[in-house]
């Protein structure tokens, strides 16, 4: 008797919990519509500026309106029958036993692959519209080169190379001017996400990946790799700079120019020159011409170093340099436990590399 | 029925010296005592990958954390993957597979009881040997040697080039261990099922649960093959010079992750099908009715079997296959929903005008329902391979995979625990605690896995040990890491209700739910041998008949 009446408390839990799911269903739909309303600086994969990523935008609205009647749906069945037909005090013989109907079991078979056929057909599109799209007259090509852990940029038509920091023009619509990433990898897997300019794309050694982006704002868009790559995969930071046309011309040009010294800051370019540093980095014009690590000849034209992990400020700089683990631990930066004196002056000197 | 002839081998079991009897369940070949080691061996591992978890949310509940290293994050990440699939979710359900199948097939003993045993220490001994890499090379000190390459340990992260030492080996050799184990088990499932049942029980009257692991073994043998083939690759690459995967030489890194997923997508409904078969068992008992349409059911799993080899490289959309190649895996994915769906719908249609009792087995398989069809639903987004470019090795992806190894496998293992534990024990766990396990761990299911979900919306990538402020994660990992608390006390309560059940629980008696499969027709604990007399069904619920004389089953079948 008292595990009946047991039974029957329970019994009547099962609604109200229907009820506490759909109250948190509800929540979180709410919760990631507000999350997407946020600043500019949230990645989200709902405010997309740039065409690829607009149209995976347009089809997950409509994967997700499909997969939520179907919740709505099913999740209302379920909820219907926990408490219909649960068993109450008054304890009868055991229900009519029922095995099963051939009509209903076709009903809930063809109607499921209809659905499928519809989303297959949108999805099909849109793969096509992205994947299969030609490289248009005046486009931007970039060759994007994976490394633990940081980007390498190189604009073969352009003949700039940078690093962790990507800049692209605008992409007018009317004077579309895309620009066409060439993906490659260094030593280990990579993945180039920036979630409100496109979809991710993987960089493999030994394979040549594409992947364009066409962004129809300015502004600064922020990502990350994407594949565990190791250590620091966490902060193989990502950030691309969508100048106007005019800005980018202007950029190009910069970037164009060997690095100017001046002769106020020789001895640091000394300390450079004869250190390990030129074994892995480059500064045009100089005898530093190291692939491994990032090209310098323009370091104060960025705005972070470290692939993103740290703001480029003469103190971070120097911390970068005695002791790469204090904000990368990890990285291949090797410590340079120089004296205070010749790091004072290989800061100088990197500060002049505009 | 069968037990009163039995009680010969129960002589003085209580009265024999503890190394006797503990000697006894290290040389046993009942699959009864195999089961339960399985059993107990990956509630101790559950355990053990629950504190890695717990040591990875702890690090990301807020941004730029301290509290672990960037290298034991990522060990903590490669072996809570590694652990949970591999030493708990597998040799969990092996574990009640094999104690289950012979008693509801009506057979003595599984087919081969040898080889029973030694796939059970051999996947035993694989855990141990991964876990051997904590303490191996640096002692316990910043996780000593444990792998840090990620459960999917993707080439060419693991050539020596990148992972000196012998991290990546004790990977690799664990699973190759453990994998042996997994394939014997597999052929032990397979003969059992196919040669052992009792008289009567043609295919088509077995128990679903012996249908669905019927069809899992299968997909075993063809899943792991790939995989134990692929780490004697790597074992070549990395000692022998070979260059599969090795990258630096001309090897192909694309060539580990098709082994790795022809195996790692079967793997998931390896695990998922025997979560099915507890459902499919427990849910007409508890709404007192048959299984609904229970030759869909069977043609379901089959087609779920076969589909699910043809949908691995849905976990490469972003390698850069061709538009072709990606949307021939986009309708394989998709196709898979529709089996899956029907059998949601069959178990809807079994609840159906039943008389539903909520004891703790059936909360468990109801929230599971909910939750399986949640997680099914994920799985559809990313199955369309452009979305899938944007949520794939995100949060959104961490989300739905837990949506079902946690939200329908455990809570399906939960289920199981209670609904068989008078059966393997012959004492009634506490209904009360049983229900306190259920919502602690519903709640704190509900607050990590439901708002995992956001952050890889918002563009946070998986397997980071850190992330920047300002980016709109902060709040949701908050909240992610509040949950494990709900679920480590879920779990507390239900390992103390198996314990103190075992000592105080109220003796269950051979049938305590009125079921109607045969392992219930036996004494509980069953003893050894099973049956004095081999059952005989007419028909797929043999104790239906014996209670409902002026009605049974097989009439209707």
């Amino acid at each position: 008797m008292k595990a009946a009446r047991h039974e029957k408390e329970w019994g009547r839990v099962v609604g109200p919990v229907a009820g506490i799911l759909i109250l948190l269903a509800a929540v979180l739909l709410a919760a990631s519509l507000c999350s997407a309303a946020t600043g500019p600086a949230v990645p989200s994969i709902f405010k997309p500026e740039s065409t690829p990523a607009d149209s995976i935008y347009g089809l997950s609205l409509l994967v997700l309106a499909v997969t939520g009647i179907i919740f709505v749906i099913v999740f209302s069945l379920l909820a219907y029958v926990v408490t219909k037909f649960r068993r109450r005090a008054s304890d009868g013989p055991e229900p009519p036993q029922v095995y099963g109907s051939n009509q209903i079991e076709i009903a809930w078979t063809v109607i499921p692959v209809l659905i499928v056929l519809v989303l297959f057909m949108a999805t099909a599109r849109v793969i096509h519209a992205i994947q299969d799209a030609r490289e248009p007259k005046g486009a931007i090509e970039v060759t994007a080169i994976g490394h633990q852990f940081w980007w390498e940029f190189r604009y073969p038509t352009l003949g700039i190379v940078t690093a962790n920091e990507l800049h692209v023009p605008v992409s007018d619509p009317s004077h579309p001017t895309p620009t066409f990433l060439k993906l490659l990898s260094a030593d280990t897997d990579h993945s180039f996400w920036v979630p409100r300019l496109a979809g991710k794309t993987d960089l493999i050694p030994n394979r040549v990946n594409k992947m364009w982006i066409d962004p129809h704002e300015t502004g600064l868009y922020v990502g990350q790799c994407a594949q565990y790559c190791g250590m620091q995969h966490a902060k193989m930071l990502l950030r691309v700079y969508v100048d106007s046309p005019e800005q980018f011309e202007q950029w190009v040009q910069e970037e164009k120019k060997p690095a100017q010294s001046s002769d106020a800051v020789n001895e640091g370019r000394r300390i450079f020159e004869t250190t390990a540093c030129i074994n892995c980095h480059t500064v045009s014009g100089t005898v530093a011409d190291g692939r491994f690590g990032p090209d310098l000849t323009h370091l104060m034209s960025r705005d972070t170093i470290a692939s993103g992990a740290a703001p480029n400020t003469p103190e971070n700089l120097q911390t970068w340099i005695q002791e790469p683990d204090a904000i990368k631990p990890g990285s291949l930066m090797p410590a340079m436990k120089l004296n205070d004196h010749d790091l004072n002056a290989l800061t100088a000197y990197l500060e002049t590399l505009r | 029925m069968a037990s009163e002839t039995i009680a010969l081998n129960l002589v003085d079991r209580g009265t024999r010296p503890i190394g006797d009897r503990l000697h006894d369940w290290v040389v046993t070949v009942d699959h009864k005592k195999l089961g339960i080691l399985y059993i107990l061996y990956a509630l101790l591992f559950l355990v053990i990958g629950g504190i890695e978890a717990t040591i990875i949310r702890i690090q990301l509940v807020v941004p730029h954390n301290h509290f672990v290293s960037p290298q034991v994050f990522n060990r903590m990440f490669t072996m809570h993957g590694t652990t949970m699939i591999f030493f708990v979710f597998m040799p969990m359900l092996f574990g009640f597979g094999t104690y289950l199948i012979p008693l509801m097939i009506g057979a003595r003993d599984m087919a081969f009881p040898r080889l029973n045993a030694f796939s059970f220490w051999m996947t035993a001994f694989g855990g141990l040997l991964l876990y051997f890499s904590f303490i191996g090379g640096n002692g316990l000190y910043g996780a000593g040697n444990a792998p840090d390459v990620g459960w999917f340990a993707y080439a060419p992260l693991t050539s020596r080039a990148f992972s000196p030492g012998h991290s990546t080996d004790f990977w690799t050799l664990g699973l190759l261990v453990s994998g042996f184990g997994s394939i014997g088990t597999a052929v032990n499932f397979i003969a059992t099922i196919l040669c052992m049942r009792c008289p009567g029980m043609t295919l088509g009257k077995m128990p679903l649960l012996a249908w669905l692991n019927l069809v899992m073994a299968g997909m075993v043998i063809l899943a792991v093959s790939p995989l134990t083939a692929a780490q004697i690759m790597l074992s070549i690459d990395r000692y022998l010079g070979a260059h599969f995967f090795d990258s630096q030489a001309g090897g192909s890194a694309v060539l580990w992750m098709h082994f790795f997923w022809i195996f790692g997508h079967p793997e998931v409904y390896i695990l998922v099908i025997p979560a099915f078969a507890f459902v499919s068992e427990i849910i007409p008992v508890f709404s007192r009715k048959p299984i609904f349409g229970y030759p869909v059911m069977v043609a379901a799993t089959v087609c779920i079997g076969f589909v699910s080899f043809s949908v691995w490289a849905h976990h490469m959309f972003t390698v850069g296959m061709t538009s072709y190649a990606n949307s021939f895996f986009t309708i394989t994915t998709m196709v898979v929903g529709v089996p899956t769906g029907i059998k949601i719908f069959n178990w809807i249609g079994t609840m159906w005008g039943g008389k539903i009792q909520f004891r703790a087995p059936m909360l468990f398989c109801v929230g599971f329902l909910f939750q399986f069809l949640t997680a099914g639903l994920t799985g559809i987004m990313l199955s369309a391979s452009p979305f899938n470019w944007q949520l794939s090795n995100s949060y959104f992806v961490v989300a739905h995979f837990h949506y079902v190894l946690v939200g329908a496998i455990l809570f399906t293992i939960f289920g199981a625990f209670y609904y068989w534990f008078p059966k393997m024990t012959g004492r009634m766990y506490n209904e009360t605690f049983a229900k306190w396990h259920f919502w602690l761990f519903l709640i704190g299911f509900h607050l990590t896995f439901d708002f995992m979900h956001i952050p890889g919306m918002l563009g946070m990538p998986r397997r980071i040990y850190t992330y920047e402020p300002g980016r709109g994660w902060e709040i949701w990992n908050l909240i992610v890491t509040i949950g494990v608390i709900f679920q480590i006390a879920g779990v507390l309560v239900f390992v103390f209700n198996l314990l103190r059940s075992l000592v105080k629980g109220e003796t269950a008696g051979s049938d305590p739910w009125d079921a109607w499969t045969l392992e219930w027709s036996t004494s509980s604990p069953p003893p050894e041998y099973n049956f004095a007399k081999i059952p005989v069904v007419k028909s797929r619920r043999p104790l239906w008949d014996i209670k409902h004389p002026e009605d049974p089953d097989w009439k209707y079948e």
